[in-house]
């Protein structure tokens, strides 16, 4: 079977290519998931979202991708994040402690935006660890 | 010692030290460049990839008039950014963005447009701020080592500026030194908004697949155009970043040429100081002697 080219890339690094067998990401429409000759799409991606890339055989990679594109060409699929960060890349401890921060600085105040996406992000950032998020 | 010796080694002195400073400046700089080419590098895919997308979007939707792809009709007033350096000692760096930058003011005002400056950079801001010149905005403290958030923080500027009704900017235009490579650095001027999606001389061998669009052409193109415009006020920064560097460099080494050519003169003219005095005294004392051999002479 074909396999798709995946490029994640934000403005400051190329952070993974490689190929996959399909690529899960959530637009502000919803999850999508690609496989290969899929068709072309260009989406916006959500703040705070995990994506997810299978690869036959070797696990799969996980990233925190926060706002940004994805878009889908034949068979090549790029993922272009303003900020993002590898599950394995992630530090734990620093992540809960930083939503613990925003979570509370939320409750203190429900109009505090900036504190809701702090939340947002770090939730994505555990996520893509692998961590268990309440 | 004479006087004129001791002033030459008061100056050698000085002037090693001079030396030494430019010295150091210019292997700072040039262990820069590197990093500061790596940077430019790494942020290659992301801009290749972010024009590809908005090429795709604009040509498949051709629909679409997005207020920032839109030429106005009538232009009154445009937005310079002018990208100088925090520092000097960096040669002609700023003073060639400049003197672009008031060259291209010049030819906006032929057109009766009025430009406003925004401007990067220490070295910028003072200039203008001498001259009295009104600043659209200013910003400085990351010429040498920019960060996204840095080109994020511009770009929000100027597009708002750029969608304000009234007292806004109807044109974009960047002024910047581009790294062409080690040796040589271009000021170029840009115009980035109203959007000219940068045409690629070869062409594609695939026609550009019909995207479809999540959620919509409109919402995509509302979210991607600012992200470009980012991408191509960071890429500037890199770039100059990378100019700066290189322009220090060459400016520093060739500073270091001077001050130990300079070295070389005043040791020569030291020795030769030297080499008179000894000469004067030796003669003073065969004098002297001779002087005394006569007046003994003389007695007998």
């Amino acid at each position: 079977m074909a396999k798709l080219r995946v490029g994640v890339v934000s403005p400051e690094r190329e952070i993974w290519s490689g190929e996959a067998d399909m690529v899960i990401a959530k637009t502000i429409e919803g999850e999508i998931g690609i496989m290969p000759q899929h068709a072309p799409v260009l989406g916006v991606l959500v703040e705070g979202g995990v994506l997810r890339v299978k690869r036959g055989g070797e696990p799969d990679l996980v990233a925190a991708v926060h706002g940004g594109f994805v878009s889908v060409a034949n068979d090549e699929v790029s993922i272009l994040a303003e900020v993002a960060e590898l599950g394995s890349e992630v530090d734990v401890a620093r992540a809960r402690n930083a939503m613990e921060r925003a979570q509370a600085s939320v409750e203190a105040d429900q109009e505090n935006a900036e504190a809701a996406a702090g939340a947002k992000r770090a939730r994505a950032r555990l996520r893509a660890a692998g961590e268990e998020v309440g | 010692m004479g006087a004129q010796l001791r002033l030459l080694r008061r100056r050698i002195k000085s002037v090693r030290s001079t030396a030494k400073i430019t010295r150091a400046q210019e292997l700072i700089a040039s262990s820069r460049i590197v990093k500061a080419q790596q940077r430019m590098q790494a942020a290659v895919p992301y801009e290749r990839e972010i024009t590809r997308a908005v090429t795709g979007v604009v040509s498949n939707t051709a629909s679409v008039d997005h207020p920032l792809t839109v030429a106005r009709e009538n232009p009154t007033r445009a937005g310079v950014l002018i990208v100088t350096s925090d520092r000097g000692f960096c040669g002609g760096f700023n003073a060639n963005v400049l003197r672009e930058a008031e060259a291209l003011a010049g030819l906006l005002r032929s057109r009766g447009v009025e430009p406003v400056p925004y401007v990067v950079g220490r070295k910028g801001i003072t200039w203008h701020s001498f001259r009295g010149r009104e600043m659209g905005g200013q910003w400085g403290g990351f010429s040498d080592n920019p960060s996204y958030a840095n080109a994020k923080e511009i770009a929000d500027v100027l597009i708002s500026a750029f969608s304000a009704e009234t007292d806004g900017i109807d044109e974009i235009h960047i002024v910047s030194t581009e790294f062409v490579s080690m040796l040589t650095q271009e000021v170029t001027v840009k115009r980035v908004l109203p959007l000219t999606v940068e045409e690629t001389t070869e062409k594609p061998e695939t026609p550009l697949p019909y995207f479809e669009f999540e959620p919509t052409a409109g919402d995509v193109l509302d979210s991607l155009l600012p992200r470009y415009v980012e991408s191509r006020v960071f890429s500037t920064l890199l770039q100059s970043a990378a100019s700066e560097h290189a322009a220090r460099r060459r400016a520093m080494k060739s500073a270091t040429d001077n001050a130990n050519e300079l070295i070389r003169v005043f040791t020569q003219q030291m020795n030769q100081a030297r080499q008179a005095e000894i000469t004067q005294e030796i003669s003073e004392i065969v004098g002297g002697a001779n002087a005394l051999a006569d007046a003994a002479a003389g007695k007998e």
